[in-house]
């Protein structure tokens, strides 16, 4: 009898490819012919109803989805900008201290613990109007005697999240900037000195440029991370009110799962993609750029 | 231009001390270098210096200013580090200008002495590329072009050549030293090659564990060592050192050899000393230069050769101790051939055997 002989790089490949197939290809196709359909979870046979690039159109026509997306480009922009700066600042003093460094480090690292559902409840209820925190804290100390609708008001829920978000995601930077500390050679540091440079000088000259690789290593994770955002929003407003803080993946989940319209939040789903792969290749593009500056690297 | 003065200065690292209270003059325009082998804390004291490395004791003067407690870009000096310790991400030019940037020169006025400062280095071509895409030699010369173009009072230089292939060092040995000559600003030089040291300094200072050992001209430290570890350290091969007792006015080798005490020496009989003579002065007999009235006479067996062209340095032993003899007008030697050595005792040194110090003649 004679025996199927696969080559042996096939065979070897093979469980892989299976796995793959399974797990990620099927899905994708599967998500992407769904885009190009009607499909409904309600009505399972509106799958094979196919509309072409309708819902594509819909999407791109849809004033809903880009006020979500142009949100989730703001949340970006200022979160990732405002997480760089703080972690700047938290990493250079964490390597400034000379005893209990570790446990500083450590400590920098808790936000990260936490699951973001919880950080979510944890800020939902920081923000309460009447029982939360931070309006105890502000009637307590006098500072007002109303109470502020933080997680309700359009523009102070947005404020809100971005606190939420940054809360949880500064120590991404500081850690990364303090690994890009660690990393700095002593040698130009010390040049810089002898060539007169004040401290300022030295870390705007030297330093900084030593440290831009890590700060887009960390850009790019972070942008991945705030593009899909979805949980902290989830919990704390839900998209609300009135949509005021609705990003692109509240509205994609909110039109896929409960108005049920798979192939339209499909839809927009592959759109909103080009926006994270849109970040990580630019800010990959940037640390591929810093590290050839720094001589490192081709 | 500045004179710098050491006084007492102490460096500890926790309770470890590293450098003992030493003691230096460096005049103004003066070339000084420090050498001793590795650990014995010239770096140390250089950067106590430059400002790099807190001052634990004593007192730094810079142009008779007390800079121990001043930053080093208020200290008017410029440092050559070991390696190089260039900007990468800078281009040469930038590189060059980056010090006279910083204190908010002018650009005409920088591109002024980036360009002059590459031209006396032969940087010009280089100019516009990267310390990465530079030679360890183009390299060493931008870090020099980087410390001339601000005019310093003092250059440091941290052991500038020790990544440079043999050749390479010679030739900006030669470099540095007509920079020295231009420029006239006090230099302070470490190194641990002696060869470098007598061939650049206008003054030597030998340092060891922490301490200076000996402090003068290459010629002085060459000729008047004041103990064994500068005769040793000092000159190539390093200096033959035996024991030796004195008997009947004349050196006694523990295997009984005996030979006249050098000129001017006048030992106490049973007095226990170590003879030193340099490779220099030991050659044998019808392979020897011209020479002084005091002569002794050893025969040894020649045990290794080394022919280094215009001389062969050949190895023997003499009361247990290796000594290394220099033939002049070589001739092959074949190992294990017995010669006459005459040595010359003019050249010759008395240690204390105990302390090592240097016998007065
Ligand atoms: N940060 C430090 N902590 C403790 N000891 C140190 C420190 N830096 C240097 N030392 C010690 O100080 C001594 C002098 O060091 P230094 O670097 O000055 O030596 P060096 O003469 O420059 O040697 P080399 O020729 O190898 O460069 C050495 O024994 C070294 O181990
Ligand atoms: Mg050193």
């Amino acid at each position: 009898m004679k025996r199927l002989k696969l080559p042996p790089w096939l065979v070897l490949l093979l469980p892989a490819i299976i796995i793959l197939s399974a797990v990620v290809l099927i899905p994708l196709v599967f998500s992407l012919y769904s885009s190009f359909t009607s499909y409904r979870l309600t009505r399972p046979d509106s799958i094979f109803n196919w509309v072409g690039l309708f819902n594509y159109e819909k999407a791109v026509t849809d004033v809903k989805f880009w006020a979500a997306f142009g949100r989730t480009v703001l949340l970006l922009a200022v979160a990732l900008n405002l997480e760089m700066l703080l972690g700047l600042g938290l990493a250079l003093m964490v390597s400034k201290v000379t005893s209990g460094q570790r446990l500083l480090r450590t400590m920098m690292m808790f936000p990260m613990m936490f699951s973001p559902i919880l950080v979510g409840f944890q800020f939902k209820f920081i923000f309460n109007d009447n029982v939360g925190l931070v309006n105890n804290a502000l009637q307590s100390l006098g500072i007002t005697d109303q109470a502020i609708p933080w997680l309700v008001d359009g523009n102070l829920a947005m404020f809100s999240i971005i606190f939420a978000e940054v809360w949880t995601a500064t120590s991404v930077f500081g850690i990364l900037i303090l690994a890009g500390l660690y990393a700095i050679p002593r040698d130009p540091l010390e040049a810089a000195k002898v060539d007169g440079c004040t401290s300022l000088q030295s870390f705007r000259y030297v330093t900084l440029p030593f440290l831009m690789p890590f700060i887009y290593i960390a850009m790019a994770i972070r942008s991945l991370d705030v593009a899909r955002a979805y949980d902290i929003v989830q919990i704390m407003t839900n998209g609300g009110p009135a949509r005021r803080t609705e990003l692109l993946w509240t509205l994609i989940g909110r039109t896929g799962y409960v108005d049920a319209r798979m192939g339209y939040a499909n839809a927009m789903g592959y759109i909103s993609i080009f926006l994270a792969i849109f970040f990580t290749v630019y800010f990959f593009k940037k640390l591929t750029q810093s590290r050839r500056e720094l001589g490192m690297g081709a | 231009m500045a004179n710098v003065t050491l006084r007492n200065v102490v460096k500890k690292y926790g309770v470890l001390e590293v450098v003992h209270s030493i003691n230096l003059e460096i005049a103004d325009s003066e070339f000084v270098v420090l050498v001793g082998p590795s650990g014995c804390g010239k770096s140390t004291t250089l950067r106590m210096v430059a400002g790099l490395e807190a001052i634990s004791g004593g007192e730094v003067q810079i142009g008779g200013r007390v800079v121990n407690d001043l930053p080093p870009r208020e200290r008017n000096i410029s440092m050559v580090f070991q390696n190089y310790a260039l900007y990468p991400h800078m281009t040469v030019r930038e590189n060059l200008g980056f010090s006279l940037k910083v204190a908010k020169q002018a650009q005409p006025v920088i591109d002024d002495a980036v360009d002059k400062a590459a031209e006396i280095l032969s940087l010009t071509p280089l100019l516009d590329r990267k310390p990465g895409a530079l030679s360890g030699g183009q390299r060493q010369r931008v870090a020099m072009g980087r410390a001339i173009v601000r005019h310093p009072e003092v250059f440091l230089f941290d052991e500038p050549l020790s990544n440079l292939d043999a050749k390479l060092r010679t030739q900006m040995r030669v470099e540095i030293k007509k920079l020295h000559q231009k420029l006239k600003s006090t230099i302070i030089y470490v190194t641990h090659d002696q060869v470098e040291a007598m061939t650049l300094a206008d003054r030597i200072v030998i340092m060891r564990d922490g301490h200076i050992e000996q402090v003068g001209t290459p010629l002085e430290v060459f000729e008047n060592p004041l103990n064994t570890f500068v005769a040793t350290f000092i000159g190539s091969p390093p200096m033959n050192l035996l024991d030796a007792v004195v008997k009947d006015g004349k050196l006694a080798f523990s295997d009984g050899t005996l030979i006249a005490m050098p000129p001017g020496y006048s030992q106490a009989e049973g007095q226990a000393v170590t003879f030193g003579v340099r490779a220099d002065n030991i050659m044998p007999v019808g392979h020897a230069l011209p020479h002084g009235e005091h002569m002794a006479e050893v025969e040894m067996e020649v045990n290794l050769t080394e022919p280094l062209g215009t001389e062969t340095l050949l190895f023997s032993v003499l009361a247990g101790k290796e000594v290394q003899a220099k033939m002049f007008n070589p001739r092959p030697v074949q190992t294990g051939e017995r010669m006459t050595f005459q040595i010359m005792l003019d050249k010759c040194h008395l240690f204390d055997a105990e302390t090592g110090a240097a016998l007065k003649r």
